[in-house]
């Protein structure tokens, strides 16, 4: 007879993986990249499948390299491939995305250890490098289904020196009919990527709310248009895909409030008082750093019921 | 507050078809030791006849039950087995004559107060039947009376599978309800509630039907949500009270006792024969025709098998109890055992578990964790041996039921570690600091 399984408990598990974790993700990012390629044209989808293949192939390669356990098939890479290719303009250069992605996923995912263990959201501070090194190509935002590269201004930018008649309409900016990154034009798109990663319970509401609800309570207070503030940058790309990273950002429900919230702060800090129209990549990166704090404070509570042992 | 646990699928395949009682096999195994505490004392030897009742092991002191014979013949061998948790245990083996003539003995006992009610219980041999094996006599002998403002009878039945309580609910209501007067009577507690789980339709309205003429008596249906039936779980969810960190359900009012536990002392009382038989649920994707069976105590489970119309294949795993916190058993000729109250086997496809891979920290196991409990944490403080870390994020409250694991995408063996976690704590107490 053969020989019975001996292990300790529980002897079933539940059908959740971090593959097809990843692979809702991937999923809840499609009608934004749908959108961008009738936006910007077939370049973007470029510009996705280089990040894609490059953040994999890194990812492959590196841990070949250290000997670690390939993770290539969990799909995290593909995820942060995705994300680092919708912070980028549409014009980049092939050569610029490629550094960005191998930045991304050696720098800051594997050298810290790999899935789980970075501190920072890889597609955040990749994209906040390359605004550093390539600050021109970063920033020559194209114009939807036209090639002119450099004339147009963001809706923010525009906002932020009131070039009142280059901003978009809010029916535009509802289906992304302006210039901007790949993925954070189309606001219908990530809305729903975010309810459908609501609905499957891959993140929790609390993150996305609280970013979106401080930055227009913010707005509000500073008498600006807090539609165009919400709906316009990179607002809902972060607050939906970005800022509810796992590894990234604080596990309980209060954690991930205090978490949007400070995200919320950083970003219309930037926007408003500061030299940059946008402030969304550095209000998650900021986060991320306070994260282990956050969540240290907002553990709950083991239900001892009062009783010290 | 209400406790919430996860959702995992029910397999209440079995609930409703009554039991069937097993033919007597030819040999029971019947190990001294099927509670919590010491093992009791073989009084038989070699080639003595028994019958069916009468006493072969006698309860140690402290925490320990009595063991009655199962059958009637001739007691083959005292031997030794090796238990599931790879102890050596002493047993007796005893060969069945086919006649199952009860013991002279066995008369209903004389009971009108509270101390021959608790003799009676000791007698008995009973101990948690839900699983946890631990004798009733010491769990309903409480110093204070005064003290136990409820009596919650635990029938949520949360693991999946397993219908054995369900079956008591159903066939056996009349003695559930003989044991809650029983229990007001000599130990005078005036509430009772019975918390099920709300999948048990039929059950329920049963106990509704009864309890319509006991105004004593609230049924409190619970969801199905595991784990429900976990004391600690039951307690908050049925009168809103936390047990506090290392304390009884005593410490809040409260005494829990498993509804199958009840309707055997209930029995016991009217019958006098003690507890030498179990409804066992037998089931599993290796089982050809799941159900539950009556079965002698020290039956083997591959009979148990046979008598569930055999295996469809090898089983890949075999456990005593539910698939979240049952015990794997080495080999088919472990014996169904006081505490048994289902027996899975699993085919090789339900007993595969995915492979393990690198935490995502999606923070899954500390909220689902019904006690607020960080997993992750306590297993860092674990490999990095940090006992103070350990006691301060309460390992010791963990009742290991497993929700962190099954929940867990990565399939980090989070339970697994807090089980190590908890001795390495407990280790901490036990020697004074330098």
């Amino acid at each position: 007879m053969s020989k019975l399984i001996l292990n300790v408990s529980p002897h079933i598990s539940g059908k959740r993986t971090t593959q097809k974790i990843m692979l809702d993700v991937i999923i809840a990012l499609m009608p934004a990249a749908v959108a961008s390629v009738i936006i910007f044209g077939w370049r973007s989808l470029l510009v996705i499948g280089v990040c894609v293949c490059t953040c994999a192939a890194s990812e492959f390669l590196f841990e070949k390299l250290c000997k670690r356990e390939n993770t290539v098939y969990d799909l995290s890479a593909v995820v942060t491939g995705i994300l680092l290719a919708f912070n980028l303009p549409v014009s980049i250069p092939i050569w610029q995305a490629v550094f960005g992605s191998i930045t991304a996923i050696i720098v800051v995912k594997q050298l810290f250890g790999g899935i789980g263990q970075n501190f920072a959201n890889p597609a955040i501070t990749a994209r906040i490098i390359m605004m550093t090194a390539f600050s021109g190509s970063m920033t020559a935002w194209t114009s939807p289904q036209t090639s002119d590269a450099v004339s147009s201004a963001t809706p923010l930018a525009a906002a932020s020196k009131n070039i009142t008649d280059s901003m978009p309409s809010y029916t535009d900016l509802l289906l992304g009919n302006h210039s901007g990154c790949i993925g954070e034009t189309c606001a219908l798109a990530l809305i729903a990527g975010g309810i459908y990663l609501i609905i499957k319970r891959v993140i929790s509401w609390q993150t996305p709310a609280a970013f979106i609800a401080t930055v227009a309570v913010m707005s509000l207070i500073c008498g600006r248009d807090v539609i165009y503030q919400l709906l316009s940058g990179g607002l809902l790309l972060g607050a939906v895909f970005m800022a509810t990273d796992y590894a990234t950002t604080p596990p309980t429900p209060f954690g991930k409030a205090v978490f949007g919230i400070g995200c919320g702060i950083v970003t219309i800090l930037i926007r408003f008082w500061g030299n940059l129209p946008e402030g969304v990549s550095f209000s998650i990166l900021l986060m991320n750093i306070l994260t282990p704090y956050i969540s240290k404070i907002t553990r709950s509570k083991p239900l001892t019921g009062g009783a010290e042992a | 507050m209400r406790l919430k646990g996860i959702r995992i699928e029910h397999k209440k395949n079995t609930a409703e078809r009554k039991p069937v009682r097993m033919e007597i096999p030819e040999t029971v195994i019947v190990p001294m030791q099927m509670h919590i505490g010491k093992a009791a004392e073989i009084i038989v030897k070699k080639g003595d006849t028994v019958k069916v009742g009468q006493l072969i092991g006698k309860a140690a002191d402290g925490l320990s039950a009595d063991i009655h014979s199962s059958v009637s013949g001739k007691v083959a061998k005292t031997d030794e087995i090796t238990a599931s948790d790879s102890t050596k245990v002493a047993c007796v083996v005893i060969t069945s004559d086919g006649k199952q003539e009860t013991d002279e003995t066995i008369a209903p006992p004389v009971v009108n107060n509270f101390e021959s009610f608790i003799a009676a219980v000791k007698k008995s041999g009973a101990v948690g039947l839900g699983g946890a094996g631990f004798p009733s006599f010491v769990k309903l002998n409480v110093n204070d009376l005064t003290k136990i403002k409820y009596v919650i009878i635990n029938a949520a039945e949360c693991e999946p599978y397993i219908t054995s309580d369900t079956r008591t609910m159903i066939d056996k209501a009349e003695f559930v309800f003989k044991g809650i007067a029983a229990i007001r009577k000599y130990m005078n507690v005036r509430r009772f509630i019975i918390g099920i789980e709300n999948n048990k339709r039929e059950a329920i309205e049963v106990m509704k039907k009864y309890a319509a003429d006991d105004k004593d008596v609230k049924i409190k249906v619970l969801p199905s949500q595991y784990p429900q039936g976990s004391e600690k779980v039951l307690v908050l969810n049925t009168i809103n009270k936390i047990i506090p960190r290392g304390g009884l359900p005593l410490d809040v009012g409260a005494v829990v006792i498993n509804v199958t536990t009840l309707a055997f002392i209930a029995e016991y009382l009217e019958t006098g024969m003690p507890l030498v038989e179990k409804c066992v649920t037998v089931d599993g994707t290796a089982v050809k025709e799941p159900k539950n069976i009556i079965a002698p105590i020290g039956t083997s489970i591959r009979e148990l098998f046979e008598a569930a119309g055999g295996l469809k294949c090898e089983p890949s795993k075999v456990i005593y109890g539910g698939p979240m916190m049952g015990i794997a058993v080495p080999s088919l000729d472990e014996p169904v055992l006081k505490n048994t109250n289902a027996v899975i086997a699993m085919d090789e496809k339900e007993a595969a578990l995915p492979k393990t891979t690198p935490c995502i920290g999606c923070g899954a196991c500390t909220m689902n964790c019904p006690l607020r409990l960080d997993p992750r944490a306590i297993a860092k403080a674990y490999k990095l041996n940090d006992k103070e870390s350990l006691k301060l994020l309460c390992v010791d409250i963990c009742m290991e039921c497993g929700c962190c694991s099954y929940v867990c995408p990565a399939n980090q063996p989070l339970v697994q570690t807090n089980k190590l976690a908890k001795r390495k704590a407990a280790s901490l107490n036990s020697k004074p600091s330098a």
